[in-house]
């Protein structure tokens, strides 16, 4: 990365926090910002090579550059968690409970929640799976159990977005996109979690309600 | 006192296998079976909070539940909506205001459990998200183009239109990180 590109992203992150606009969830909301709780984007999708599976992906820590990479981990005092409401009410039925050790991820479901809503406990007597967490520059390791897959480590940011002239459009320094437009998130890293799932754990909905949250140790 | 010592053994031995069954379920659990955890950041659709909801209220909206954010957010994402795109009237779903921005304010990505899952591909629309789809060029679709996507031509594309980095076929399907 050159020292142009570091200082336009840079720019980016100074506009960001005083203007509040839209980078998919990058740096979305203070009390959040360049932690390590801040998620990037939700990803939810049909496995490309097994049509029975979903694949969950949850991104934090954005615009990482390869440098600031080597030294990104997953916080110990962080659980990462997919909630997937199969009835429709906006209420998870079912949660992936995602949480770190300085080498390892463990993701226990899908399961019920202990408790629904803004704090929870982990359940740690639901099915689980394990794995290192991939180091920049390993091939992935993966863990796999009972048909389940977890993945967690640096990846490509797989969001693209001219965010830079986004901006200028919303101060009003432009008045349209340009074209071609310009990848502001093109060479940085997200710390990455990713969970394969058979889709016959998930009950029987035709339409899931899917959301990530990341969730801060409180004792 | 001999079979106080029968059943001590006994104890150790039960003991010893349970501590013996804990391991063959796997590795220690990383936390305490009484941690607890408080919500910090909460993401649905992309963009959702960065765009629609006021500098004021971002922390407070990610740690709404998403059953309490229709009551809360609808009308201040209506007010965002008309404050982005004054002559908004309907997308190309046919949506006027308030059904786009009730459907926005329920922050969640709904996923279907067969067939496509994109965020919209041009005939599926908000059956997943894949690692692919050009989101924010929908988004901008959505909220400046019109009835019939033609309004404002200028702000309905980004024209950035694909990842820098190939996809992987096999898990983990994202790229590798830059080095």
């Amino acid at each position: 990365m050159n020292l142009k590109k570091i200082l336009l992203i840079s720019g980016s992150i100074l506009v960001i926090a005083a203007v509040g606009i839209f980078a998919a969830d990058h740096i979305d909301a203070p009390a959040v910002e360049g932690t390590t709780s801040d998620i990037t984007d939700l990803y939810a999708f049909q496995a490309p090579d097994n049509n029975s599976n979903l694949v969950f992906n949850v991104n934090t820590q954005g615009l990482l550059s390869p440098s600031a990479t080597q030294n990104a981990s997953f916080d110990p005092s962080q659980m990462i968690e997919i909630n997937i409401d199969n009835n429709g009410d906006l209420v998870e039925d079912l949660v992936i409970q995602c949480v770190f050790t300085e080498n390892e991820v463990f993701a226990y479901g899908p399961t019920a929640p202990p408790s629904t809503g803004t704090t929870s406990g982990v359940n740690l007597d639901a099915q689980q799976v394990s794995t290192e967490i991939t180091q920049s520059g390993e091939s992935p390791v993966v863990g796999t159990s009972n048909g389940i897959s977890l993945f967690a480590g640096p990846r490509d940011d797989p969001f693209f977005f001219d965010f830079e002239r986004y901006t200028a459009i919303i101060n009003g320094n432009e008045s349209s996109f340009r074209d071609p437009g310009v990848d502001t998130f093109a060479g940085t890293n997200v710390m990455s979690l990713v969970v394969e799932v058979p889709k016959n754990m998930l009950g029987n909905a035709e339409t899931l309600n899917v959301w990530a949250t990341t969730n801060s140790r409180t004792n | 006192m001999k079979s106080f010592k029968l059943l001590s053994l006994l104890f150790l031995a039960a003991t010893l296998t349970l501590l013996g069954c804990g391991d063959d379920n796997g590795p220690e659990p990383p936390v305490p079976q009484d941690a607890m955890f408080s919500q910090s950041d909460q993401v649905g659709r992309p963009a959702i909070n960065t765009v629609f909801v006021s500098s004021g209220s971002k922390d407070a909206f990610n740690t709404t539940v998403p059953s309490n954010m229709k009551g809360q957010y609808q009308q201040p994402f209506e007010n965002k909506l008309m404050a982005l795109n004054p002559n908004y009237s309907k997308n190309a779903l046919g949506q006027n205001a308030a059904t786009f921005t009730t459907l926005l304010s329920n922050d969640v990505l709904n996923v279907a459990t067969s067939g496509k899952t994109t965020f919209f591909d041009g005939q599926n629309v908000l059956t997943g998200r894949s690692l692919s789809d050009d989101v924010i060029d929908t988004e901008l679709l959505l909220i400046f183009g019109g009835p019939d996507g033609s309004e404002n031509p200028g702000l309905t594309s980004d024209n950035v239109d694909s990842n820098d980095k190939n996809f992987l076929d096999s898990f983990p399907y994202l790229a590798a990180p830059h080095q």
